[in-house]
């Protein structure tokens, strides 16, 4: 009943508005179609090769090759997962992956916020010539820099510190953690410039009043830093330590020169692109030196090998969603 | 009297405080990027050759290196020109299309933060090394053709590209075009985080502007160009310049293929030193140039 006296209602004001009001509805539905239809493909669009992956990661070699399979598998199984976690060395690669991401991204994210409160809220001299700095860490690629650091790093030195005390010679770093460590705890590696940038954002809109009342309670500047600000900070450090361990994780720069060496450190970064390589080598081993892997199995291998050092990434994803995407929001505030 | 010398001692606390919060950030500039900087530059100069053991051995060549870069390496300047076109081709684009998003995700409907967190997706799924295994993965792309070949006959847009391009109306705009269609995957997730920007740029004009500009009767395409576009202008320089950065630092492209393989391949550190520095200096060049033209009609409005 009231449905129909809203519609009587309505052509009864169209009829007083000369046909105006029936046609901006029309036009607004069609609008509304067609951001549906725009927004809804191009959702399809990105999600479509990790669907195309999942399905994958389930059909038998069998299925590969036939025609009539497209995206259901028909011999469901999970035959290609386990020779893919074999071949990329799962046990290995995952928990090294899982071991640099956190420590380093901690490492990473504790510099970087310290760099970003100096900034927020010192007054020094030179401090633009430094932000500016910032700013050139962000633009410099990391490939212009590897090579010098793969010399650096065979033979590192601190200030001429560590040569006094080694007979005139530096440590090895290759092939280590610390090679990471080092560079992370000196706000290098990925797009520190950035978390630099995110970190100083937050603390130059957080009230300048809470470290006031700090100091006139007797607080110095560290003890205000650690207890007034690092716990209001803690969302952002969050959010940079989730794109940290994320851009850590698939990292295929750094990994290839600081392990390029010797395989007792193994990325997922080192171990995915010479999967396929690994798995010929292996059959060969099995089958004769003649025999060749068909090409869209060792595919179906790698894409399923990629699908699994994704999998991490995607229920980090799923489950931070909102401080990825916010953290960059606020960032953008101030330009 | 007393007073100025206590205000200088907390002004020169505070210096030495500051200099200590940024000191990690100061010591790993230095180390990690002035150093490796100045060295690769100098390796540029150099024949650098591994001698036995972990030792390298240096001998300066002068320009030569820079000489092969242009002259010699047949691959490098094609590969640098494909780039740079490329660049011109995709940065217009990624901008355009992340504005155009932003401006529908801003708006109300169901599912929102659904399709926000989809379009975010690839910044997290398709960086590093995983982009490059994508893109090469032969499989995919195969049946990409397969599928692309049964359709061959009824394929809309194939025709329409024929007619388009076949026609007395060819032209390089269409071309543009149409290779942007056959991209859009590249382009959607190139554009996340751009998007993700532009969205928060607009979400701080304030709706008191546009309906003051309503009730002085601007139409919605007036206060989109009077409105919209001068209060997000210092986005755009923002996303500009992170656009160029990203599209230039992705390493699976042909021309970092090619600086890595010189490296990891051929062992040649000099050349390589000498490739890198070729290409930084462009693109800082390019940086230089762009944002430079930006600001000057970048609108702040405080």
């Amino acid at each position: 009943m009231t449905n129909k006296e809203k519609r009587h209602q309505f052509f009864e004001r169209n009829r007083k508005s000369g046909g105006y009001l029936l046609r901006k509805k029309i036009g607004e539905i069609i609008f509304r179609i067609c951001r549906a239809v725009l927004v809804l493909g191009l959702c399809f669009l990105i999600l479509q090769p990790l669907l195309q992956k999942i399905s994958l990661a389930f059909m038998t070699e069998k299925d590969l090759y036939d025609s009539t399979v497209i995206n259901i598998p028909r011999h469901f199984s999970i035959s290609a997962i386990k020779t893919a976690w074999m071949y990329m060395y799962g046990n290995k690669s995952m928990w090294t992956s899982l071991y640099i991401g956190v420590l380093v991204g901690i490492a990473q994210v504790a510099s970087c916020t310290l760099a970003g409160y100096g900034f927020a809220r010192y007054k020094f001299p030179f401090k633009n010539v430094w932000f500016a700095c910032v700013i050139l860490l962000i633009v410099v690629p990391p490939q212009t820099l590897v090579t010098p650091m793969f010399l650096d790093f065979s033979e590192f030195d601190f200030l001429g510190i560590i040569k006094a005390m080694n007979h005139g010679k530096g440590i090895n770093l290759l092939g280590s953690f610390w090679a990471y460590l080092a560079v992370c705890l000196g706000c290098g590696g990925y797009k520190s410039g950035l978390y630099i940038y995110l970190m100083r954002q937050h603390f130059r809109n957080e009230p300048k009043e809470l470290e006031e009342a700090a100091y006139v309670d007797g607080c110095n500047r560290f003890r205000t830093f650690r207890s007034i600000l690092l716990p209001g900070a803690r969302p952002m450090m969050v959010s940079c330590f989730l794109f940290s361990f994320v851009w850590w994780w698939t990292d295929g720069v750094y990994s290839r020169v600081f392990f390029a060496r010797g395989h007792e450190w193994y990325t997922i970064a080192n171990s995915l692109p010479t999967l396929v390589d690994h798995m010929s080598h292996e059959l060969q081993a099995v089958y004769g030196n003649g025999y060749l892997v068909p090409v869209g199995y060792s595919q179906q291998i790698l894409s399923t090998a990629t699908l699994i050092s994704l999998v991490p990434l995607i229920i980090i994803y799923v489950v931070a969603q909102k401080s990825f995407v916010e953290s960059l929001s606020q960032s953008g505030i101030k330009g | 009297m007393a007073k100025t010398v206590k205000h200088k001692n907390l002004a020169k606390g505070n210096a030495i405080a500051g200099y200590l919060f940024i000191a990690p950030f100061i010591i790993g500039f230095v180390l990690f990027l002035v150093v490796p900087l100045f060295e690769s530059f100098y390796m540029s100069l150099c024949k650098v050759t591994s001698t036995n053991g972990a030792g390298f051995a240096y001998k300066f060549i002068g320009m030569k290196n820079y000489h092969d870069v242009f002259f010699k390496d047949a691959e490098y300047v094609p590969n640098l020109l494909t780039e740079l076109k490329n660049m011109a081709l995709f940065v217009p684009a990624i901008l355009v299309f992340s504005f155009f998003m932003a401006i529908l995700l801003n708006q109300d409907f169901k599912g929102r933060t659904f399709v926000r967190a989809v379009y975010f997706l690839p910044v997290v799924l398709s960086s590093g090394i995983m982009l490059g295994l994508e893109t090469n993965n032969s499989l995919l792309s195969g049946m990409a053709d397969i599928i692309k070949k049964d359709n061959s006959a009824t394929s809309i847009t194939k025709t329409l590209e024929n007619i388009l391009l076949t026609g007395e109306k060819a032209n390089t705009f269409f071309e543009y075009i149409i290779k942007l269609v056959d991209q859009v995957y590249d382009v959607a997730i190139a554009s996340g985080i751009q998007i993700i920007i532009f969205l928060s740029g607009l979400q701080t004009i304030s709706p008191s502007m546009y309906e003051a500009a309503k009730i002085e009767g601007c139409t919605a395409w007036e206060s989109f160009w009077k409105i919209t576009f001068p209060m997000i202008s210092s986005m755009i320089l923002v996303n500009v310049v992170y656009t160029i950065v990203d599209f230039c630092t992705k390493s699976n492209s042909d021309l970092m293929t090619l600086i890595t393989n010189t490296l990891f391949v051929k062992f040649d550190y000099g050349l390589t030193a000498a490739m890198s520095w070729v290409y930084f200096v462009i693109i800082m060049g390019i940086l230089g140039i762009i944002s430079f033209i930006i600001t000057r009609w970048v609108y702040y409005y405080d």
